[in-house]
Formats: structure tokens, sequence, C-alpha cells
């Protein structure tokens, strides 16, 4: 909305000065009277059966007041495919047993200690490769990949596979396969073939907040403090995990201390608070460690990969050939890979394409999605190889991405899809602008004693939005606005940018506008859920069309009070009066007044046929409050929705010790009409810096032998910090709106990640030429390995190390 | 029994305020007693309850342990063992003369733990391989067996010299740097006061497997004292790392060297995390003598520091960065102009 006051300005958001003076609540700073608290017996073995739980002396123990396992949690028909929250069959090291609720911590501890557990371990595997060799180990004892998430089924390969293969991936019987146009065809066409074999790690999420819960009962309704990326969407997963109702739960859950993925709609802990609660009868308290953290808290999936890649000598891509092993952990199915096979096509519109994939289970935690699912991984991955080919064909690293460069006509993917936009070009254009991309470029190769620099530059995308969610707000009669949010306030402060798009509409200042966010109980819309950059999209939408009913109920109410059409009235500077007459008509809190004396649709005594059932019930509770707009987003729409992201990064690295400094970094997004500038730029700044770490630092590791895992602390598993971070940080964006939202948005939570990640490896490639192992991260050791001219110490397959 | 971490167990916590009553709370408790500095290596034991003490003497209270002191010795100084590794980093009198161990001292984790990390419990630390952190039951914890050194170990970390059973490193940034300065360490115990050399102070599982330092259990270490002997000396100290805060080295180097000319007369080179203690290159020194500071004496005492190194399956770049790093500290200045 180009003419709006608020919507494309920066602002204070409502929950800032709480954030930093620590003020504000997460789930475990809340306490209730005879508060307990739970501890979990966590499995040592990375599969096991449990024979037998002898918890006799822990019960006995003064303080205890009760144990829940897996008998207490309700029944599911979907054991296969998901985890739950405890389980008498651990399918990695680390997957809670049984959970002890005592009157402290302390005494809950003492108590684990207690209990003895009687396991039979079962065969596990790490590595999905062993497991598709003939004879290999299987993570389940069913087989090792999950098919239509109900059956396990087993998959090998035959030794004939992995013999052909030599040193590269083999490529045995797939899962998943999709074919467009011609890649034999293509790739006999291309005056330069590459077949890479590469490899992408698992990486756990790292919140700061881990995912704590408390939980009490007042007669049969659940009240659960958690932290979660949504809030209307999270009610669901509570009353699922717990056997009851929607409408029995209370979510509250004012903030999030991150999630990027792993707390869509809450987390699979959630229950075992709310049913210790209902067990001892009393408040239940669980605080998860960071270990726990590590544990349960979802993880992105590796990938194991193979790629012919098809050039002309202009550098336009003939034939994309890529086949990925998908490292599943040991529950559901990951949508990963199939993802990847879609960026992979969209960022470089290869004129064939045939993607093939399996996903394998290991006995490794339980993958979710996590910033860019899919889109991270083939990133990082992928555009390292597109620099190779460049250099190959003596072609600009920006030229040969823009010859490759989805737009507005593209399709994509196995569907052939159309996006909504993709101004790619024009955000190459920009970002070699923002970066000074000519001068940087002259200090590619320059030598500063043992150091030398390098440059990259990365396309990033992923998808950007969703449609046909529902929006509520009210005008009180203290004359204000509130707008009710169901979505999560997660730090990208879309919970409340999209309600910007309300006052803009109906005229009404920021100050004048209460965002009502964070707990269930306050009458919240069906929302989209806070994930998949999703509701900056949706909810200007949403917002927009509930503003839009507001404003035609306003002009309804002034016309029933006031005489004349409805039409012969306007909405400005909070009040609805006859145009051209300033003095006669009705301040906002009149009009509320008098839209609970009219009441019916005016006061939510009535609502819209075609609203989610959830939003009726929150229009239902807010009846009678004040005036009343809410609608579904109808706007409809063609197309996916994507956003896209350039990376630039400058490294200097130093040949004699393999030490990396990362000395600048630009990311310029293509996310249609900006919504909040500074909220923008903290969004592709911070996903920039997760990349830094996937690509420099951060790593997943375990004992092959074992199976269990050794980067549960933050210190050992080192993502980045800020003094990893370049001073020289530069944002920008093409600011050009998506043409099918009316407000021009588009999401841009998860696109800048993997501009991160692939913009720096792809500068360090660029200083130390062609990694001899084409995987990340990049550590200093593998660096100086390759410069040394020290064998590598793993093979470029090589899982979790 | 079932294992929880990431949850304290309970102790008993002593606060004494003074270096008597620390000890005779030491002599009363024995065994099960632990002395408590700065607490962030204790914290981690103690929230993995794999270290389970019955009593913690906690010496934050201890005021005759804290503080940076000029000492008889002209130009030397004593720093209180309790002394945080901020004020350690700041003092104006060890940046004029010992910058070496200021510029250590600050590259140790983060700007939060150096002001609660002290220079007694960075030198006393224990490792940080991760087998042995993860309550592992091996050859340091009592155990018969090294984890780390087997076919499949994770052993990126850990050590290339003096490894004997055990393969775990000391993680100390300032260690190196109190070594090269010839700093003499002050033990307070039953028989009274007991001054040692730095390099002294580390032991090697050869001695005893179960610890890092000589310091027994009814000991503590009460001071450091730093000569004045290398006092304006040139300095030199590098810590490679994988990420620039909260990271315990893959390999630090710390050397003080005396020059006349461009000859050296004099000089102490010490590197850590690539042994069980600060391993002090006395066989380069001795070469060095009398040499000229140039790249290639600097590439040959890289090469002589390297022998009888033995590589695990993922430790086998710290070959060339160790060498690397000598030529450094000989070069002076760090990644060559």
């Amino acid at each position: 909305m180009a003419d709006g006051k608020l919507f494309g300005t920066d602002y204070i958001p409502a929950d800032l000065v709480a954030k930093v003076t620590g003020r504000a609540k997460y789930a475990e700073d809340f306490r209730a009277d005879g508060m307990l608290f739970t501890k979990l017996l966590l499995s040592p073995m990375p599969h096991a059966r449990v024979r037998s739980i002898d918890d006799r002396e822990a019960l006995a123990m003064e303080g205890v007041m009760g144990i829940i396992t897996a008998d207490d949690l309700p029944e599911t028909d979907n054991l296969v495919g998901s985890d739950r929250a405890l389980t008498m069959e651990p399918m990695y090291q680390g997957e809670p047993i049984l959970a002890v609720a005592a009157v402290d911590e302390e005494t809950a501890a003492a108590a684990i200690e207690k209990i003895k557990v009687d396991y039979e371990p079962l065969p596990f595997v790490i590595d999905p490769l062993d497991s598709l060799r003939p004879g290999g180990p299987n993570a389940r004892v069913g087989g090792n990949t999950i098919v239509d998430r109900k059956e396990v089924v087993e998959i090998k390969w035959t030794a004939q596979d992995f013999e052909e293969a030599g040193d590269s991936m083999p490529m045995g019987e797939a899962e998943v396969e999709w074919e467009v146009g011609d890649v034999a065809k293509g790739l006999e066409e291309a005056h330069l073939v590459l077949d890479e074999t590469l490899y992408h790690q698992s990486q756990t999420h790292h919140p700061l907040e881990t995912r704590s819960c408390m939980a009490y009962w007042q007669n049969d309704k659940l009240t659960i403090h958690v932290s979660t990326q949504s809030t209307q969407r999270t009610a669901g997963a509570v009353a699922r995990g717990v056997g009851i109702d929607p409408t029995q739960v209370v979510v509250i859950a004012e903030y999030c201390g991150g999630g990027f993925g792993s707390k869509i709609g809450g987390t699979v802990n959630m229950p075992i608070a709310a049913l210790l609660s209902k067990k001892t009868g009393r408040p239940v308290m669980h605080r998860v460690s960071r270990e726990e953290e590590n544990a349960y808290g979802r993880a992105r999936p590796g990938f194991q990969g193979r790629v012919k890649l098809g050039f002309r000598a202009d550098g336009r891509i003939t034939a994309i050939d890529l086949y990925l092993i998908q490292d599943n952990g040991g529950y559901g199915r990951s949508g990963d890979f199939t993802s990847a096979s879609r960026c992979a096509s969209l960022n470089y519109t290869p004129l064939n394409m045939r993607f093939r994939g399996i996903s394998i289970l290991t006995n490794t935690p339980t993958r979710a999605a996590q910033r860019a699912p899919g889109g991270v991984q083939i990133t990082a991955m992928l555009e390292p190889v597109i620099d190779m080919a460049a250099k190959k064909l003596g072609l600009d690293q920006i030229e040969i991405r823009k010859i490759n460069a989805p737009d507005n006509d593209t399709t994509y993917g196995s569907n052939e899809h159309h996006v909504t936009s993709a101004y790619v070009r024009e955000a190459l254009d920009k970002a070699a602008e923002v970066s000074n991309w000519a001068e940087l470029k002259a200090q590619s190769g320059q030598t500063n004693g043992s150091k030398v620099t390098g440059i990259g530059i990365a396309l990033s995308s992923y998808v950007a939005g969703s449609r046909g969610f529902d929006g509520l707000m009210v005008i009180r009669p203290d004359g204000k606005l509130y707008v009710h949010q169901g979505i999560g306030n997660l730090g990208t402060h879309s919970v409340f940018g999209t309600a910007r798009v309300a006052s803009d509409h109906l005229g009404v200042s920021w100050e004048n506008t209460e965002v009502v966010w964070g707990n269930t109980s306050r009458h919240l819309p069906h929302s989209a859920v806070q994930a998949g950059s999703q509701t900056t999209h949706a909810h200007t939408r949403a917002n927009l069309a509930a503003a839009i009913d507001m404003e035609k109920k306003l002009k309804e109410v002034a016309a029933r009070t006031l005489g004349g059409s409805a039409d012969s009235y306007v909405v400005a500077g909070e009040r609805v009066y006859r145009r051209g007459n300033r003095g006669s008509g009705l301040s906002f809190a009149q009009a509320a007044e008098k839209a609970i004396e009219l009441g019916g649709t005016f006061d939510g005594h009535e609502a819209p046929e075609d609203i989610n059932d959830w939003t009726k019930g929150a229009v239902a509770g807010l009846a009678g409050q004040g005036l009343v707009g809410v609608a579904k987003d109808n706007y409809g729409g063609e197309g996916d929705l994507w956003s896209f992201v350039v990376g630039v990064a400058k490294v200097e690295v130093d040949r004699e010790t393999g030490a990396v400094e990362i000395q600048h970094y630009t990311a310029v997004a293509d996310t249609g009409a900006v919504m909040n500038p500074r909220g923008l730029a903290a969004q592709i700044h911070g996903g920039g810096v997760q990349g830094f770490g996937l690509a420099r630092s951060q790593k997943w590791v375990y004992d092959p032998k074992w199976g269990v895992p050794f980067t549960q602390r933050l210190y050992t598993a080192k993502p980045p910090s800020i003094l990893d971070v370049p001073l020289d940080m530069r944002a920008g964006t093409v600011d050009l709106p998506d043409p099918q939202n009316p407000v021009g948005a588009k999401g841009i939570g998860e696109a800048p990640f993997g501009a991160g990640v692939a913009a720096v490896l792809c500068a360090i490639q660029d200083a130390i030429g062609e990694f001899d192992l084409k995987r990340s991260p990049m550590t200093t050791d593998l660096i100086l390995n390759q410069l040394e001219g020290v064998p590598q110490p793993i093979t470029v397959l090589a899982t979790d190390v | 029994m079932a294992v929880i971490r990431d949850t304290m167990a309970e102790f008993d916590l002593f606060q004494p305020a003074s270096i008597d009553d620390a000890l005779a709370l030491k002599r009363r408790y024995g065994k099960t007693s632990w002395a408590l500095a700065g607490g962030l290596d204790s914290l981690d034991w103690f929230k993995d309850r794999i270290k389970r003490p019955e009593v913690v003497i906690d010496l934050s209270a201890v005021e005759s342990m804290r503080g940076i002191r000029e000492t008889d010795d002209a130009d030397g100084v004593e720093i209180g063992a309790m002394t945080t590794l901020t004020e350690v980093a700041e003092h104006a009198g060890i940046l004029s003369r010992f910058g070496l161990l200021a510029d250590a001292a600050s590259k140790v984790a983060t700007p939060q733990i150096r002001n609660q990390g002290t220079i007694g419990g960075n030198v006393t630390q224990d490792t940080r391989c991760w087998y042995y952190r993860g309550g592992w039951p091996c050859y340091r914890a009592g155990g018969n067996i090294c984890y780390a050194d087997t076919p499949t170990a994770i052993n990126r970390e850990h050590a290339l010299f003096e490894s004997n059973r055990c393969v775990a490193v000391n993680p100390s940034d300032t260690a190196p740097a109190l070594v090269a300065l010839d700093a003499k360490f002050v033990i307070m115990g039953g028989g009274g006061e007991k001054v040692v050399d730095a390099e002294d102070y580390f032991i090697t599982p050869a001695k005893d497997i179960t610890r890092m330092t000589i310091l027994e259990p009814g000991e503590l270490l009460t001071s450091i004292r730093i000569p004045g002997t290398w006092a304006g000396a040139r300095f030199y100290f590098e810590k490679v790392r994988d990420r620039q805060a909260w990271d315990f080295p893959l390999v630090n180097i710390a050397s003080a060297m005396k020059v006349s000319g461009n000859t050296i007369e004099d000089i102490r080179l010490v590197v850590n995390a690539v042994g069980p203690r600060p391993l002090r290159l006395t066989d380069v020194e001795r070469q060095l003598k009398g040499q000229s500071v140039t790249e290639e004496v600097g590439q040959a005492a890289g090469e002589l520091a390297l022998l009888g190194a033995r590589p695990l399956q993922h430790n086998a770049y710290k070959i060339p960065l160790m060498r690397n790093l000598v030529k450094r500290a000989i070069r002076g200045t760090g990644a060559r102009a």
C-alpha cells in the first residue's frame, strides 16, 4: 500500500522495551502456587527397546509427586510417522523415556538417578549410506525409510551401485523421481559438464530460548505457557498431544526466543507438563536444558548429494541432474529434499532437469523444518559449483547467475508452477551496486602477506507467503483499534507490522492501535503458522480485508445513526463523517458504542459465513465489546510466492593457519513492497549471520561407533559469535511490490540464510581454489589441509563429523 | 542408575575468607571437597553430575588471593590466583611489561567469561576432551580405555604429543604465556608454601592420568609470580580457533624473545592444545639462540618443533598449523606482511 503512513516505515515494536530490559516473560519465567518441576530420563542408547522400568525407589523419595511414561500419553493412530513426548523404543540417544515430577528440580534429578531401566539394545545407524549398503543396519526394526507417512520399509542398494560410484556418491534406486525436459540430451548438448559429489551436514536449530513449558488445569481447562512460533495454531497441537479438545486449551506465548522452524506449532514435549499436572493436581514446570534442547529440539536433515550440471559456453544451464540422499532421523518424513529440488529448479531455471531422491532413517534426532528447509542445503551445495563453472567458462559470477535467473514468467519444479513475482536480475544488480562489486572483484586473489582475499556472491530463494486466513479487529468504546493477531511473536515483528496495514487503511495512528497477541483466550483469529515466511504476506492481506470490513461497518453505523447513505460517509482522522463535513459524524469511540447498541454483525453477535470456525469462536468471544471488523482473505491469486536474496561476501583467508575473516557482507532482497525497513535489514542480516555459522564453524558431530552426539552444548556446536560478523554489513532491497498482494508484500524469513552460507563458501573457494572436499562447514582444519597438501581425514560424504 | 545431565546435584558450600581457613576446610574434607574459583570449568562438571563433591570451597571471598601486586624483584608482578582474566588483560603493568599474558588472557572465551574466570582457574582447568567431559569411563576418568584414540574416534581437537593412553590436550590460553614468561606458581598446602616453575605445574598422563597439574587434593594455587626477566621482551601470542569468541584453541602459541640487532639472544617458546600440558619447545629454543630472525630460521624452527608429533585420525592439520605458528612467532608479526 504505497500511500500508507505506517507501512514501509520504521517503528519501535511494542515488546521491545520489555525484551531489552528483561521484563518480557518467557515460558520458563512463570510461577504458580504449588508448582512442581519435572525432569526427564533420556535414552542413553541410539536405538533400544525398554524392557522394563523399576521406579519404586524414586517414587518412594520425599518430594517426588509422580512419574509418567509413554503409557500415560493419549492414544494416537500415527505411531510410525511422528515422535511423541515419551517412548518405549527410543530412536536416538537423548529421546525421552519418562518424566518425574517433584517439588524441585534437584529432587526430580536425584529421583531419575534412582530409576532402573532395562534396555534391549537394537541395531542403529548414523550414516544413511551405511544403511543403504547391502546388509547395512536399519534405523528401525522394520526398515530404513517411511512410505506414505505410515509404513516402514527397507531399501538396500546393490554392491554394484557402490562399486560403480568409486569416490563419487552411489546412486541406486530412488524413492522420488521427476524429470522435466530431457536431461540426457541437455547434458549432451552442454559445452561444460560438471559431475560433483557434495555434502551438507545436519544441524540442530539452536534457539536461544529452550522449549520450556509450564502447565496447570482449572477444572477441565488446560492453561499452558509454551515457547512456540505460532499462537493460535499451537492450541490444536497441545490438544492432540494431551488428548483433549482445542477449546479446552489456553496457550500463552507472548514471546519466543527463537524457533527457526523447530517450534512451529509448539513442541513435542508440551504434553509432559500438562499430563504430569493432571496426574499430580498441581502446576508443573518443565525447564528444558541445553542438552535436552539438542536431543528433542529438532534438526535440519543433512544431504549427501550428487549433481551433474551442463552449461552452454555463455553459462546458460542446459541440464541439472540432481540426486539427494536425505538424512531423515528416526521419525517423520522430512520434505527438505524435495524442497531442495524446487529451489534448484527455480534458482537456475535449467532447460532440462531431473531430480532423484531418497530419505533414509537414521538414529539421530527428529528432523523438522529449519529456516529455508532444503533451500539452505541446496544453495550451500550448488552455488560454489556455479562459481567453478563461471571460472572454467571465463564468466563473471553475476553474469552466470543472471543468465539463469528466474523472472515473473518462470515456471519451475516438477509441476512447472508459476511464481507471483521474481525480480532476481534486479536483485543481482542492486547487490552489485550496494556491495560495490566491481571494487570487490578487483580485490579477488590479492594477497596481503600470508592472507589472500576471496569474494563470493550467492543467490538464495524461499517460499514467501500463503493465502486465505482471517483478519479480526475491534474498535472499542475507548476509540482505539484492537487488531487481534493469531500469528506468533517470533521476533520478526510481523505480529506488529501486519497490523499496521489495518491502521493505515482506517487512518488510525499507531498510538491508537493496540495489537492483541500471545494468548489464545484473548480471541484470536484463525491464522497462518508463524513459519514458511508466510505471515507478512498472509496477514497483510487478512488484516486489509478485515479493515475494509471495518470501514464498511463504520459507514453503516454512521448512516444508521446520523442518516443518509453509508456511501456518503468517509473514514479519516479516527472519525467517520459525511463527505465534506467533518463536523457531521462520529468519533470511533461513539461508533463503537453505537455498534454495541446495534448488535448483529456490528458488534460480533453475528459473524460472516466464510470465516474459519476458530475465528467464529473468537468473534463470539468479542461480541458486545465494540465494532468488529472481520473477514477472510479472499483475494485469491495464482502461482507460488517466493522471495529471493542475493548475498555478497568478502573474506580473507590466512594461508598459514586456515583462519578465515569475513570482512564484508551485503544482502539484497526481492521481498515485494517493504513493510518494515529496519526489521527487514535485521532479517536479512540475521539470516546471513546464521549462514556464516553453517559455512564456517557450526557443527553436528556424532561418534560413529557409539551413535552419540558431542555437540549438545553451544561451546561445542559453535554457532557464530558477534566477533565472527564483519563490521561492514550492508542491506538492500529491490522494493518492487508483488503484483498479487494488494499490499505488495512478500515474506522474508527464510531466503537470507542460504545466501549467507553460500556467499561465504563461494568467497573461501575464490580465495583458496576449488575445494578438495565439497562440503560444509569449511572449517579451519579442512582449509589448512587443502592449502598444505595434508590428506583430508574424512571423505566428502562423511556424515556428522 | 539412570544418567541425567545439566542439573546440578546438591553439595555443602563453604565460603572461607582466608587461605588458612580454605586449607583447613580442604584438610577436613579431603578428597570429597572441591576448590571453586570462577566456576567456568567446575560448574559444567557439577551440572553434568560427573564430578560430585560433597563439599565445595568457594574461594571468591579470599581477598588475599585477589589482585595484582608489584614484587621485590625489579619489574616483576604477583597475580593472585583469584584475579579475573579481565583484570589481568587490562592491568597497566602487565600490559606494559608482560603484554604476552594480557594478550593471551584477552583471547579467552568471552568478556562475560573473562569477568568471572580467574587466572588460577584458567591454568588449573581440566581438559575439554568431549569423551571425558561426556562422562565416558575412560582412563582419565579411572577406566581402562581411551575412547578418543580409536580408529573411529572423533579427535580433531586432540593431542600430537606426550599422549600416554590419554590423548586429551590442555586447553588453556594463559598457561603457555606464563610458561614463556618463566612464571612461578605459589602453592599453599599442609607443608606451607611451595613455589614451582610454571612448566613444572603441568603434568602428563605418564605422571598421573587423572590430573592435569601437580596440585594435590590438600593444596591451593594461591598466586602466580612473574619475574622481571622477560619484561618488555619481544612477545608473540596467537590463538587459532573455529570462531572468534567462546572457543578453545585448536592450537595456540606464546613466545618471549630477546633480540639484539636481528639476533635472537634468548627465547622461550610454548605451544598449547597439542598435548596434555603446555609444550615448551626447548630444543627449538636452543637451536634458535644466536640465529638471525629470518623466514628460513623460522621455517627450520617450525620443522624442528614437530619432531615426535603423532597425529590421530582427525588432527593432522595441527602439524602444519603448529609449524606455521612457530614460524610466525619467530617472525613476530603474525600474518606475514
